[in-house]
């Protein structure tokens, strides 16, 4: 019924010893990787450096295309940038892929010689964490959710595939996943030299690894994914969470937030709003689903369909929001 | 913006944000029954029978083209020829060419359930032809067949928390329509918390290859009659979720029970009362 390679792969990986040995060769080649690709001779010099607004002073913002990643945007599409203290430079999310992080690097060239420190991804998903070889030469911390490396590790495999069909392979080849050497358990406090940054770790919500940094000195909050605007919300933690989690964001006094995609905003916590308004209706569209023993085929046709015009890229992600709402959903009583 | 005409960067969007991974791409599939790896899963499951490509005159086979998540692809057949004693569906295979398992499921299916329809979800490791084979009580098979773009159902970690864990393992639904007619098929919904790891996938603490463990029989019978039983494997999504129909001519206890690759048995039942 099964040809040997499915009995192989099974024997493979029902042999521990030989799965450690399969994750020390991957750990080994990205380090490999990313020593290769920092050297900044190789790719520093071409790339010019990537556009940044200040959102505050010393906080400087590239916003992200509302696209999907290809070759011609580098995967430039979530919101990237950094923070300058007296004694260093904090990035939050390098980027799509190591030539945006080669060309973040150059944005904080830019504007200062001081070091970069830290690296803080806010999550795990590709957009935010492919440019972190760029920063090797810094040696810097790379700082991420507890739960980071591990969803890191879990989704290596295809990330790698999916990032050579969309970047192409050479591009793909060095935009290598560089996990946390500093993870956050509940709240952490980074020092850039007279300029504090908190980060927190959150329950799942939009993946179950989400971060977000509080600048003190300017009050400028960055949510990661746990807030997109104008691009429909992407469910791939627990929806349920996610809300519990917005209602407790809400709480958070920040003069400017800085969502995972989308604009910049002083609107706070009123940019909560939108997004709260989606999943609420994804939400009650499912129970409602669930409640006339639809299918989940069922409930990706009518669920929420009204948030249509509202969210750019609307239909490459809302029946999936919604088949993950139902897989989650259909065991809540 | 038309879904034919992004394809390129579609792919990296759904990579991006979100996975499982759903890829598209132009080519067109290969014939079905020419696929080599059909050719070499046909001969080990049915050997040299004839399997005819008038499947969908008995069955309509339903899935996304693309699905929306490959590691939940809802699969649906609904029947189109009614159970009797003289003329029934005995058995359904569902076949994913391309998983590291194919056989995702072989349904058993009796003529006094009144009405074969199946309903379930799958994983999808990688483009694939969907087939479902048609047994009738006659011997003679038949096929229906779609070709599903989805790739990476297989090998996604279970990073959502609502995969089975240790704490709910082998917790079960089992639900109906909500007013079961006498001698009328009645829509039941069986569902289980379980993992149902395929063996290629990562635990996210341990960072070590888990195990298979996965649901491998299922066994509904109402009023102590066989209903519907299953053969099943890791193709099938976690949390397996099944849909089928059987028809009471009394008062009735709906029973099912679910074996899984560990041995542990599951159980519950539902006391019917149709009118």
């Amino acid at each position: 019924m099964q040809d040997t390679s499915v009995v192989n792969a099974r024997q493979l990986m029902r042999n521990r010893a030989d799965s450690r040995i399969a994750l020390a060769r991957i750990a080994v080649a990205m380090v490999l990787l990313s020593i290769v690709c920092a050297s900044p001779s190789a790719a520093a010099v071409s790339v010019a450096p990537l556009t940044v607004n200040e959102a505050a002073t010393g906080v400087f913002v590239h916003v992200g295309l509302h696209a999907a990643a290809m070759p011609e945007n580098r995967g430039a599409i979530a919101n990237v940038g950094f923070i300058v203290g007296s004694r260093c430079v904090a990035v939050i999310d390098s980027g799509g892929s190591f030539d945006e992080g080669v060309a973040l690097r150059q944005a904080v060239a830019a504007r200062t010689p001081l070091p970069v420190c830290y690296v803080i991804n806010t999550h795990v998903h590709p957009d935010h964490v492919y440019g972190n070889a760029a920063f090797a030469a810094d040696k810097p911390h790379f700082v991420g959710h507890r739960n980071l490396a591990a969803s890191m590790q879990a989704r290596q495999g295809y990330y790698v595939a999916s990032a050579a069909r969309a970047l192409g392979v050479a591009q793909a080849a060095q935009s290598v996943l560089v996990p946390p050497d500093m993870a956050v358990d509940a709240m952490l406090v980074l020092d850039l030299g007279g300029r504090e940054l908190t980060v927190q770790a959150w329950p799942t919500s939009h993946t179950d690894n989400d971060i977000t940094v509080l600048d003190r000195q300017s009050g400028t909050f960055w949510t990661g994914d746990l807030l997109f605007r104008e691009r429909i919300p992407v469910i791939d933690g627990k929806l349920t969470g996610w809300l519990a989690t917005m209602e407790r964001l809400a709480a958070i006094p920040a003069a400017t937030v800085v969502p995972g995609h989308g604009a910049p905003t002083s609107d706070w916590p009123g940019a909560l709003a939108p997004q709260q308004r989606y999943l609420v209706a994804v939400r009650d569209g499912v129970r409602q689903s669930l409640k006339a023993r639809q299918t989940i085929g069922q409930a990706t046709a009518v669920v929420a369909t009204s948030e249509r015009d509202k969210w750019l890229l609307f239909d490459a992600f809302h029946a999936q929001n919604v088949t993950a709402a139902f897989t989650e959903l259909e065991w809540e009583d | 913006m038309k879904r034919q005409n992004r394809s390129g960067w579609l792919a990296y969007a759904v990579g991006m944000l979100l996975l499982p991974l759903t890829v598209l791409a132009a080519d067109p599939p290969p014939p079905p029954q020419a696929n080599p790896v059909w050719q070499k899963l046909r001969t080990g499951l049915f050997q040299n029978r004839p399997i005819s490509d008038n499947g969908n005159d008995l069955i309509e086979l339903v899935a996304p083209e693309r699905a929306e998540d490959a590691a939940v692809v809802p699969v649906s057949i609904k029947t189109r020829t009614a159970q009797t004693p003289e003329r029934y569906i005995k058995t359904i295979s569902v076949i994913l060419d391309n998983n590291p398992a194919p056989v995702a499921a072989v349904f058993h299916m009796t003529p006094e359930t009144g009405r074969a329809d199946i309903e379930t979800r799958v994983r999808v490791e990688q483009y694939t032809h969907l087939r479902a084979v048609v047994e009738m009580n006659d011997g003679s098979l038949s096929m229906s067949t779609v070709y599903l773009k989805a790739s990476g159902g297989c090998s996604t970690p279970a990073g959502k928390e609502s995969s089975g864990s240790a704490s709910n393992l082998g917790k079960m639904k089992l639900v109906i329509d909500d007013n079961p007619k006498m001698n009328q098929p009645v829509m039941a919904q069986l569902m289980i918390r379980h993992p149902n790891l395929s063996g290629l996938t990562m635990n996210q603490i341990t960072r070590l290859y888990e195990p298979p463990h996965y649901v491998r029989k299922i066994e509904v019978a109402y009023a102590g009659r066989p209903v519907m039983t299953a053969d099943v494997d890791f193709s099938i999504s976690e949390n397996p979720n099944f849909r089928f129909y059987f028809t009471p001519k009394a008062n009735g206890v709906l029973t099912a029970q679910v074996q899984d690759s560990d041995d542990l048995t599951f159980k519950t039942s539902l006391n019917v009362v149709p009118k």
